[in-house]
């Protein structure tokens, strides 16, 4: 038995040897971080949607890169910003509502890529990789990138973390205090458009809305103050990925899929402990 | 020299003009109850008082000190609050804003003052609690103290008992009432509720795609507008602008 535990916590080790894995951990923890704290912002203000429809954007930006031979962050970040910034002005004035808005937009994105490298290379498992994710998509530059989208998005939520509350509570009556809410949501749709671009091939197209979405329902479960639900979705997220991304290595499983597994987990959890912690209270 | 001058407004959308030629002003420690029907362009009219709508015609002029962003502004509640998980006092607290600036953090003036609204309105024991957890008339005595927050001289309240019960009501009428003369903020509300704005009020603004009457309270149940909207009968035809 004592044998078994050893023999697995030198497996666990042995994770690290691989650069890969390193690099996967780096990105993928720092992208959870990132996409946990706007996530919360997002779902409170009902753009839940906005990951999913970004992330089917960026699907057919690496398509068409792959297809013109260009760097893939270099088309999709610029692309999937303008996906972002539009689709928020959508939401704001426009004939066409804001959820119908998302789905035109990611399913036209989606054929778009699909026709692209149909044309091209063919459906092969880079296909399958941008759909679900790989843990060995990561390289030195993304590792850069997310450190740096980090840093931006830390010091966003640290030095403006008042006015975000504020703008995300009651957007009007932040305006009318003197906020320009319209700088700020667009700043949170810029972020969150790197933020997906970033951890989308390895969570995967179909899977990175994920990251943002779960954290913040899952802390609001337990959680009653913006502050509390802000900190425990950080940490949530950051957890979750690292056991799901050891998982995946452990078992072989997708990594994607792995992730979004844990965080499935932590939302039952969670919903459990503010059942309990409600029936306490009464 | 008035809080707030609308000097010969007009505001609309897109070149439909939605309210014209509005001449008022709000002096120091009034209490002015705009009413008017559905669509009569008094939500409109907050929202350029507010500066989040620009007018078409005419000037909004602040003065005796009031700037455009220190109206203390109770907003409808959205949809989003309902289960929005904060606790009293962060909302509370939200109201200092405007006096931050681009300073990041609140000190300690800003905390000493959320508490002292959140006592003045009798929610001190509620500063832990969720806000979504809050019965209607909680929420509305949490946001006015959000309001008090923003303001030393003007709030502006955009139907505030939309949704509550008769005695919260009732409680709600008088919470304003004696912040308005106890602490001499002037009050301007939007509402549809016409005895108790003619109660309350010190004056009547009453819109209708224009200025129906503009004057004191007294005056407003004398005229031919106040009258018929009082009673509640056939609508005023053709009553013109009157000045106090």
């Amino acid at each position: 038995m004592q044998t078994e535990v050893l023999i697995m916590l030198e497996n666990l080790f042995d994770m690290f040897s691989y650069p890969f894995m390193v690099r996967a951990f780096t990105v993928g923890a720092l992208v959870a971080l990132c996409s946990s704290l706007l996530g919360v912002s997002l779902v409170l203000k009902r753009y839940s949607m906005i990951g999913d429809g970004l992330s089917h954007v960026g699907f057919g930006a690496l398509a068409i890169a792959a297809a013109l031979n260009m760097a893939p962050l270099t088309v999709a970040i610029p692309v999937v910003i303008v996906a972002a910034v539009l689709l928020l002005r959508i939401r704001g004035n426009s004939r066409i509502k804001g959820d119908a808005a998302i789905a035109l937009i990611s399913t036209s994105s989606l054929a778009v890529g699909v026709m692209v490298i149909s044309m091209t290379t063919g459906m092969n498992t880079d296909v399958y990789n941008y759909m679900f994710g790989s843990i060995l998509a990561m390289s030195a530059e993304d590792v850069r990138l997310s450190v740096a989208l980090a840093v931006v998005v830390l010091v966003l939520y640290i030095f403006f973390y008042h006015k975000i509350f504020a703008i995300t509570f009651d957007e009007t009556f932040a305006q009318a205090t003197g906020v320009k809410a319209d700088l700020y949501n667009t700043l949170i749709a810029i972020l969150t458009a790197v933020t997906i671009v970033l951890g989308m091939r390895m969570m995967g197209a179909l899977l990175i809305s994920s990251l943002i979405i779960f954290p913040a329902l899952t802390s609001m479960r337990v959680c009653r103050t913006f502050k509390s639900v802000i900190i425990n979705s950080a940490v949530i997220s950051v957890v979750c990925l690292i056991i799901g991304i050891t998982v995946s290595y452990v078992w072989a499983t997708p990594a994607g899929a792995s992730v979004v597994m844990a965080n499935i987990a932590a939302l039952l959890l969670y919903a459990l402990l503010g059942i309990v912690k409600n029936r306490g209270s009464r | 020299m008035a809080l707030i001058r609308c000097e010969n407004v007009s505001i609309g959308y897109e070149g439909q003009t939605v309210v014209k030629d509005l001449d008022f002003s709000i002096g120091a420690g009034d209490y002015l109850c705009i009413v008017g029907e559905n669509g009569s362009g008094k939500s409109t009219l907050v929202k350029s008082l507010l500066g989040l709508k620009s007018v078409e015609k005419g000037h909004i002029i602040y003065g005796d000190g009031l700037k455009q962003n220190e109206i203390g502004y109770l907003p409808q509640q959205t949809d989003a609050q309902k289960d929005f998980p904060a606790s009293v006092y962060e909302v509370v607290l939200s109201g200092r804003l405007n006096s931050r600036g681009l300073k990041p953090f609140y000190t300690g003036a800003d905390k000493k003052a959320a508490v002292e609204k959140m006592e003045l309105l009798g929610i001190r024991d509620l500063a832990k609690q969720c806000f979504r957890d809050l019965s209607g008339g909680q929420k509305q005595r949490v946001l006015l103290a959000r309001a008090l927050c923003a303001t030393k001289t003007l709030l502006l309240l955009d139907e505030p008992v939309n949704g509550l019960d008769p005695i919260v009501t009732a409680e709600f009428y008088q919470l304003i009432r004696r912040i308005n003369r106890e602490s001499g903020i002037a009050v301007v509300m939007v509402s549809h509720d016409i005895e108790s704005a003619v109660e309350d009020a010190s004056h009547i603004l009453h819109l209708q795609e224009k200025m129906l009457f503009f004057g004191t309270a007294q005056d407003y149940r004398k005229s031919r507008v106040g009258k018929t909207f009082l009673e509640g009968t056939e609508k005023d035809a053709d009553g013109g602008a009157h000045h106090a």
